[in-house]
């Protein structure tokens, strides 16, 4: 008998959404009065809700971590290497919960949904949240589900931050916190990358001050933009040498040919762009890349990062990749070295990859199986 | 691994509830019985990722690190106990990972092959090739044994360093020979040691 494609994954699931009506302070002193999260779960709630494993999603990530949406669905969810039976992040002993963050375009309250008291498109009027806004929200979600300590809370890149975040905002709730390909606060060089991404979307004349969506209108070309530049950076050097090279997608330098030549690699960033267009809004985008920008683990320390990380009850999994030079190993030694300092107990290891930043989200063998031999002391 | 015979040894020196670290922790064998037996909070260092992921199912805490690298990371008098269990002899600096130990370690527990023992010292004298031994099964061109060392060479080199022998135990299957001659007859040494 064939396997089923569906085989090694949570099925077909569906996401699910829950309205919080309360007033929600954000860190900027702004308020929401009130929000949406969509969200996904996978496996079962224990009677005791003892298994409850929060994922944070990344950037550009969403509630559709694990799973298919139909049986013609042919694209899992995001982190589906991760998630699933007999996965590290086991449904048969977890039950996991990952929402789509506010200030999100996937369903939760965020800059393309409308604003109640003017009834028009947030737009670039959505407050700016942070990584601290998003474990609040996290955990009314959490309550909303009968959930009041989580097993584990997961995450790579920015979700790694709201992991850590977790860890010393609500040292009680979290036992074990996993953070990949993380880093304590973005670098000058990391800032400037979201800076040309954010330039590269207000350059573009359909950006109109971020209320595209009233004049139903979208800054495509901005947004291709922006996702090259941040795509760029997700993958190392040698990954692009082995599979671009100086290879030409078309054309030649045939004096006599009248094709254009297009190198491989241009002709794929393109398309990483176009492909963002239809499915990111571009305030979405400037909003995850100041939250990203803003995001400093060690601002509990006064800027020391090993006092921030003194309340911390949690056990940690830090994890880097060798080749990933947005957040370079060296960023998540720092996360260590101050869990070190701070007596906490902490597992690191940085794995030998060639696929940069992106490694998090990939099936490497070493990565999956530490993950895995890890998560097998998460009570479940 | 269980032959080598410091293992019971580390076992039997290391405090009840101690902050250990384990330098060169491998799968994690030790450290899984000091926990197990001894419920000590412990942390192993390895520079091999396989090594990480066997220890990390045993339940213990790893962190991938080259020892050789300073161990900057760790505050002086971080742990009660730093343990370096038949990694010695793969140092590059064997030396400068000493100093740093009884630093970091209230005390360090050190085990070694004894190079010294009569089978190895046979065996060049006859063979007249570099040893090999079961326990000790590499060609001199591949081995991860860079720095072997006699029970009087280290004892020697801890005079220099300033550090203090406050024990040792050679584990032989000479039994009494070993403790009389230990640089001849011990097949492996254990020492506790200390700073001046």
């Amino acid at each position: 008998m064939a396997q089923h494609p569906f085989d090694n994954s949570v099925g077909i699931v569906s996401p699910q959404r829950a309205s919080f009506p309360e007033t929600l302070y954000l860190e900027s002193g702004e308020v929401l009065d009130g929000f949406e999260l969509v969200y996904e779960t996978y496996g079962e709630l224990r009677a005791d809700g003892g298994n409850a494993v929060l994922v944070c999603h990344a950037l550009s990530g969403n509630h559709h971590a694990a799973g298919f949406h139909s049986e013609e669905d042919n694209k899992p969810g995001w982190w589906d290497t991760v998630i699933g039976p007999g996965k590290p992040i086991d449904t048969n002993r977890f039950f996991v919960v990952c929402p789509n963050n506010i200030g999100g375009c996937d369903g939760s309250t965020g800059p393309s949904s409308r604003c109640e008291a003017t009834s028009q498109p947030w737009g670039s009027h959505f407050p700016q949240v942070t990584v601290a806004d998003w474990v609040e929200t996290q955990k009314r979600l959490a309550e909303h589900l009968n959930i009041q300590h989580w097993a584990a809370v997961i995450g790579g890149s920015l979700g790694g931050m709201q992991a850590l975040e977790w860890s010393i905002r609500y040292p009680d709730w979290v036992s074990h916190c996993v953070a990949i390909a993380a880093a304590p606060g973005l670098t000058a060089q990391n800032i400037a990358f979201n800076e040309i991404a954010r330039q590269a979307i207000f350059s573009d004349p359909e950006w109109r001050d971020g209320n595209y969506l009233d004049a139903a209108t979208n800054p495509a070309q901005g947004m291709a933009l922006a996702r090259m530049v941040g795509h760029l950076t997700y993958m190392s050097a040698d990954k692009m040498t082995d599979r671009f090279g100086r290879e030409l997608r078309q054309g030649s330098f045939d004096p006599d040919d009248d094709e254009e030549p297009i190198f491989q690699v241009e002709s794929y960033l393109r398309y990483q762009g176009s492909q963002f267009v239809g499915r990111f809004d571009a305030n979405t985008y400037v909003l995850m890349t100041r939250a990203l920008d803003r995001f400093d683990l060690s601002v509990g320390g006064q800027g020391n990062l090993t006092e921030a990380l003194t309340d911390a009850t949690a056990e940690f999994l830090i994890i880097s990749f060798s080749s990933d030079w947005r957040f370079a190993p060296s960023r998540s030694q720092e996360i260590v070295n101050a869990l070190l300092s701070a007596e906490k107990r902490v597992t690191y290891s940085d794995i030998e990859s060639d696929a940069g930043h992106d490694a998090f989200l990939l099936d490497d063998a070493n990565y999956l199986a530490l993950f895995s031999a890890w998560m097998g002391r998460v009570a479940a | 691994m269980m032959q080598r015979g410091d293992i019971d040894t580390i076992v039997s020196w290391v405090p009840h509830g101690g902050k250990v670290l384990d330098l060169g922790c491998g799968g994690g064998e030790l450290l899984h019985r000091l926990q197990t037996e001894k419920l000590v909070e412990g942390l192993g260092v390895d520079i091999d990722p396989a090594n990480i992921i066997v220890a990390v199912g045993k339940g213990l805490s790893v962190v991938q690190q080259n020892m050789e690298d300073g161990l900057q990371n760790f505050e002086d008098s971080r742990f009660d106990v730093v343990i370096i269990a038949y990694s010695l002899q793969v140092l590059k600096r064997p030396h400068a990972v000493l100093e740093r130990i009884v630093s970091i370690g209230g005390e360090a527990i050190v085990t070694f092959p004894n190079f010294g023992h009569w089978r190895s010292r046979l065996s060049l004298m006859f063979s007249g090739r570099m040893p090999k031994t079961k326990a000790l099964p590499y060609s001199w061109f591949d081995t991860p044994n860079i720095h072997f060392c006699t029970v009087a060479d280290f004892e020697s080199l801890c005079k220099d360093l300033s550090i203090v022998v406050v024990e040792r135990r050679m584990s032989s299957s000479t039994g009494l020979l070993a403790q009389l001659w230990p640089n001849l007859f011990a097949k492996s040494a254990s020492y506790r040691i200390t700073r001046r």
